[in-house]
């Protein structure tokens, strides 16, 4: 039984960890789908976790904080948008720019208004997202195998891991079944025929970054409103870029990308399991390297499985209308 | 849109006036930061040139920090010349401090000079190394870059404090670093120097290491501009299929650009450990090797260009613990931001302006020619 | 009743400091053919892609159907019965051909209702004008001549009464061509107006009733096609009298020196393009390879040339062998044995358009002496050398420290094909030599090349253009399907002959 409870509690944590990686590579496949590289996953995460909590302090409410987040990763997205769409310029060094300016004035910032090195206050109950607890959980626990699956692997998530799972289908469809979707394919494909369709490359492009900023603020409103009670220094430690890795593996595909995200939330829910586990044969895995196992992951995903020519045809190019 | 003739821009409109501009609004940009922040950007500015200038160790202070982004620096533009984006300095540089520290250590029987003559070596070699995964799974499998060196940037922290915690840690003290070097082993320091000269000056972390800093910028200027592995590279970079056509291989060239410039990021861990720590101390890179790939992008990728931009960045790294020290709302983490603002302005917005400021001079040379 | 349908005034167009449209007037009319004929560079496609509202105007009024219209993009001139058919084709190519047609045009956010309709109508109009296409299959699985079809249903889907289309030939076999033509025919016996804008002369005394001449960005005139003829539209395209056949000596051959013997090669898919082929090219010959694109002519050019690994088979130089599916040499190796390579793609392949003019001078060549010593570049024998040999070929401007970027296209290709002829090679593969060049440009070259083949070198000419590979070719072989399916001597076979081959008939 003890067994049961185990895995119950593993497969509760890799759903819960997985939840930024899943708004974030769902964000990463409309902006890449479109034809626009964004490895800036990292830096909007982690403004929207600073956002959030800055605006739920302040405002009393953490959908107030949300909001305050979707606002400013989208005008992220739009600098990306304004750089690497409109005047053309490289599209890596624009995602660099932003991911390095974000960690500088997100840290800068708290530190200037709360005067703790990059802590933002704690907030209170009011303040932050608790955990949900779906209906009858309570009285359904003690059943068998059910109440195993209803009420400790599914009940008492916060609510960006409804979400999030909701996420994957609609954006399927999206993608995949309205003209919006063929036409952001199409434009990540090839623009010039996009453009001869009578429909506007940029606008296309700036519509897929709002919906990219949308999302990706969830990822880190999840953060720091949620899971954690505040905002600290670098707290979305490489998930942008892991999620973009498991968007890449997963061909930007919703839902074989949710299935690599699912994969990275295992491992880092293994790896908080095991440290400090003595293992047969080979003993206590020191707790720095076991904590280097997603990054590992990451690596070895995409070294092993990425093909070159999966990819959007004119990802990273910008769209030159005129010779 | 305005549309220039190329091949009537002057050099110095292109590669002089359109960088300041960029700087220029990079920094006003950066000043509203302060403001938003509830500093005044003057005073800011104030301190900023009297920190850096204003008493010969702070100037001294600047100097040190410069060498560190020249490595840095060279290292992102190297890499960049073959159009790879080694965002991984921090890593490789971490590394290549480990080398550093290992060679010194164990070959500490031999005499000095030909000690730090490895040491360099094992800061380039094992630099390199860790580059070297990223650069063969880019060559060989396609994964790009800019994942994989950041990846290994993590790696390199776990590794690192692995490390110093578990197997060459200095057991007799609490923190998680290594023993010292022997003292004989330690750069000569810019204090010695000015003690032979009979001036007594404070203690600064500027040391020989900024000697190296410009051999390696003349090294990169030779190698990438003057022999043919640069061409190679070069060439690589702006088009693979044509270097393919030439019988240039792409695998051998993003494998040696890369290592080539984690081994200069590795230097770092020369001027750190043999200059300034004389041990490995966790977390040594500090963000240098992020801040290279701003030297770099306003350096235009020449090491003509990374000299100034990296002083630059000396200026505002030690005028910016000034202002840190006498302006409670600002932190060290304030000039990380001023990083990102600058690689949006010198590297992704570059064309904001270029076409209205080559334009205006292109016209007014027209209208001299004219006259 | 002749109506306008479509009337352009004063239309001008710059690119930078390039006049690519000077005061164009045009009007076309109902249900007509009507032709627009100049070199490449003449303006042409620019004029169309403002008529489409691709580019926009720098100044000038376009009219249709008397109405004066304003084009912030294609979708108004799609609105207003315009339809485009371009030289490069304008499609999704991992997208099926029904949702390339619907792209634009949905007509509703979630596919439903509308996109069953779309498909009944798009069946019917296949019925009406004969089209045969299956709306379900992938583009990239699709021949050249069929997309082409589908850039065509596309526009009448689209509600076009005006289609334009941009050297629609260029990629298709004399077969195909008749095909394209009939199937114009019969639009336009539908009434639509057909605007056919091509530099062969042929297609305008064909197909057109009414035909435009342009030259360097102007109009130069307007003219019934039954009141003129070839001689006098090529005099209006060019400026002056042009020759039109080259002058070229009897054929002195001399012994076989580049031999492929069963060869076979693959593309980046897996895909095998070259099958069994077998070739001969004798010192002082041009062998011509004739075929549509994409039957491989591409991957056994970079086979030859060393770019690309061959699968199986044997490739000769001067009777030793130089590549089997072991061992091969890499294209620097080959070209200091003595073989030159223009590409077909000399903006993709030939040139790094980033360097400098005179580190284009020596690419491919930039390891041997005396332009680089262990390693070192000799950037002033470099420079040196390049002035020479930019003279020589008359690359405009002459200065090897420009960007090679802000060279023309003809004068690119000057740089290309001067640094590959230069070094006298043994063997020279050439691929579209004139590809995008201006006439001037592609006299100059094709002189050249006789003078290469003159003075003793062995000559392999890849190029779709069956009037280039019948006007410098002493043999001709015909590739289709991977295959060489037909090899002839040129003297006595006709471009038709070749077309069959082409299209794989025999």
């Amino acid at each position: 039984m003890e067994f049961l409870s185990d895995i119950a509690s593993l497969i509760n944590s890799t759903l819960r960890i997985s939840t930024p990686l899943v708004f974030a590579a769902m964000a990463g496949i409309f902006a890449e789908r479109s034809g626009v590289i964004d490895f800036s996953l990292e830096g909007k995460m982690l403004m929207a976790a600073f956002v959030a909590a800055v605006g739920s302090y302040f405002l009393g409410n953490p959908w107030l904080g949300l909001f305050l987040a979707i606002i400013a990763c989208v005008s992220l997205s739009m600098l990306h948008g304004f750089a690497s769409v409109t005047y053309k310029g490289d599209q890596v060094v624009s995602c660099v720019a932003i991911n390095i300016l974000i960690i500088g004035l997100t840290t800068a910032l708290a530190a200037a208004w709360f005067g703790q090195a990059g802590l933002t206050p704690t907030l209170n109950e009011d303040q932050r997202f608790l955990e949900v607890n779906l209906p009858f959980a309570k009285s359904l626990k003690d059943v068998p195998i059910i109440g195993t699956i209803y009420s400790d692997i599914l009940s008492g998530h916060y609510i960006f891991v409804y979400l999030a799972y909701l996420t994957v289908p609609l954006v399927f469809w999206v993608v995949f079944k309205t003209s919006f979707g063929l036409r952001l394919r199409a434009v990540g494909e090839n623009p010039s025929a996009v453009d001869t369709a009578g429909i506007n490359v940029f606008a296309m492009r700036y519509k897929a970054l709002a919906i990219n900023g949308v999302l990706i603020a969830f990822a880190g409103a999840h953060l720091s409103t949620a899971v954690n009670a505040n905002f600290f220094r670098e707290m979305s430690a490489g998930r942008g870029y892991l999620a973009l890795a498991a968007m890449i593996f997963g061909k930007w595909h919703p839902k074989t990308a949710l299935v690599a995200c699912l994969l990275f939330g295992f491992t880092d829910a293994l790896q908080i399991r095991l440290q400090g586990v003595e293992l047969p044969a080979i003993g206590e895995i020191p707790v720095q390297l076991i904590q280097a196992l997603p990054y590992v992951l990451t690596v070895v995903l995409l070294a092993g499985f990425v093909g070159k020519a999966i990819a959007p045809n004119a990802i990273g190019q910008p769209y030159i209308k005129e010779r | 849109m305005a549309t220039v003739d190329k091949s009537k821009v002057p050099w110095w409109v292109s590669n002089l006036i359109v960088p300041l501009v960029n700087l220029t609004l990079a920094l006003f940009v950066s000043g509203l930061f302060i403001f938003i922040a509830g500093e005044n950007p003057y005073e800011a500015v104030k301190l900023i040139i009297y920190g850096s200038f204003g008493y010969i160790e702070g100037f001294a202070y600047t100097l040190y920090y410069t060498t560190n982004f020249i490595f840095t620096g060279l290292a992102f533009a190297v890499a960049f010349h073959c159009r790879l984006f080694n965002i991984g300095g921090e890593g490789q540089a971490y590394i290549g401090g480990l080398g550093v520290f290992l060679v010194a250590i164990n070959f500490s029987f031999l005499p000095v000079p030909i000690v730090w003559f490895l040491a360099v070596g094992g800061a380039v070699v094992f630099g390199a190394a860790w580059a070297f995964i990223p650069a063969y799974l880019q060559a060989t499998r396609g994964s790009h870059v800019v994942i994989t060196t950041i990846m290994f940037n993590f790696i390199a922290a776990s590794l690192m404090v692995f490390l110093l915690v578990d197997v060459i840690r200095d057991t007799t003290q609490m923190g998680p670093h290594t023993v010292a070097l022997p003292k004989e082993q330690w750069f000569p320091s810019f204090e010695d120097f000015a003690a032979l000269l009979g001036i007594k000056i404070r203690y600064s972390p500027l040391n020989i290491s900024f000697l190296l800093a410009i051999v390696a910028s003349v090294f990169v200027w030779f190698l990438v501009w003057k022999t043919r592995w640069g061409y190679e590279m070069r060439a690589v970079g702006h088009n693979t299929q044509a270097a393919i056509y030439a019988g240039i291989s792409p695998y051998k060239n993003i494998i040696i650009a890369m290592c080539i410039s984690g081994g200069l990021a590795g230097l770092l861990g020369v001027n750190e450990i043999l200059g300034v720590h004389h041990k490995i101390v966790a977390g040594f890179p500090a963000g240098y090797g992020f801040t290279g790939i701003a030297v770099a992008l306003m350096g235009r990728n020449h090491p003509i260009g990374i000299f100034p931009a990296a002083f630059l960045f000396g200026i505002l790294y030690q005028g910016g613990s000034e202002v840190t020290f006498d302006m409670p709302n600002i932190t060290r983490y304030m000039f990380v931001a001023v990083q990102g603002v600058i690689i949006l302005f010198s590297g992704a917005l570059e064309n904001l302006f270029r076409p209205q400021i080559e334009n205006f001079f292109v016209n007014r040379l027209n209208l001299k020619a004219n006259a | 009743m002749v109506s306008p349908i479509l009337e352009l005034k004063n239309i001008n167009k710059s690119f930078g400091h390039v006049h690519a449209n000077k005061n164009i007037n045009l009007t076309i009319n109902k249900g007509t053919i009507h032709g627009i004929i100049g070199e490449n560079g003449a303006g042409k496609s620019t004029l169309m892609s403002i008529v489409f509202g691709l580019y926009k105007a720098n100044s000038g009024t376009i009219k249709v159907n008397g109405k004066e219209i304003n084009l912030r993009s294609p979708k108004d001139s799609i609105v207003n019965g315009i339809g485009m058919v371009h030289q490069h084709f304008m499609l999704v190519e991992n997208f099926t051909v029904l949702e390339n047609i619907i792209l634009g045009f949905e007509g509703e956010l979630v596919f439903g209702k509308n996109f069953v309709k779309a498909k009944k109508d798009l069946k019917n109009l296949c019925d009406t004008y004969k089209l045969n296409i299956d709306l379900n299959s992938i583009i990239s699985d699709l021949s050249v001549g069929f997309r082409q079809r589908v850039e065509i249903l596309k526009s009448l889907y689209r509600g076009a009464e005006i289609l334009i289309l941009d050297e629609p030939t260029g990629v298709l076999t004399p077969q195909e061509v008749d095909e394209l033509f009939k199937i114009l025919r019969s639009l336009n016996e539908e009434g639509k107006t057909i605007v056919l804008i091509t530099h062969k002369l042929i297609e305008i005394m064909d197909l057109t009733s009414q035909v435009s001449v342009m030259r360097q960005g102007e109009m130069v005139g307007h003219i019934k096609t039954k009141d003129t003829n070839k001689e006098q539209l090529a005099e209006m395209m060019v400026g002056r009298s042009v020759l039109l056949r080259l002058d070229k000596s009897e054929v002195k051959t001399g012994d076989v020196v580049f031999k492929v013997e069963d060869l076979t090669v693959k593309d980046d898919l897996d895909v095998t393009r070259v099958k069994n082929v077998n070739l001969e090219i004798c010192a002082g010959e041009i062998l011509g390879l004739a075929g549509v694109t994409g039957n491989g002519q591409t991957e056994l050019l970079e086979a030859l040339s060393g770019i690309r690994k061959v699968e199986s088979g044997e490739i000769y130089l001067d009777g030793k062998k130089i590549s089997d599916s072991q061992n091969f040499l890499n294209p620097r190796e080959l070209k200091e044995k003595g073989l030159a390579h223009v590409p077909e793609d000399r903006q993709r392949m030939g040139l790094v358009t980033d360097f400098k003019a005179y580190e284009n001078l020596i690419f491919g060549y930039h390891d041997q002496q005396p332009f680089s010593k262990s390693s070192i570049l000799n950037n002033k024998d470099i420079i040196s050398h390049s002035k020479t040999i930019m003279e020589e070929y008359d690359v405009r401007p002459q200065s090897p420290n420009l960007i090679t970027s802000n060279f023309s296209g003809g004068n690119q290709q000057k740089i290309i094909l001067s640094r590959e002829l230069n070094e006298k090679p043994k063997v020279l593969l050439v691929g579209q030599p004139t590809r995008g060049v201006d006439i001037g440009a592609i006299e100059f070259i094709h002189q050249r090349l006789i003078d290469m083949r003159d003075r003793g070198a062995a000559i392999l000419l890849v190029s779709v253009e069956l009037d280039e590979v019948l006007s410098l070719s002493d043999r001709i072989a015909v590739m289709f399907d991977g295959k060489i399916v037909g090899e002839k001597e040129n003297k006595n076979v006709t471009d038709r002959e070749l077309g069959l081959l082409m299209a794989g008939v025999v």
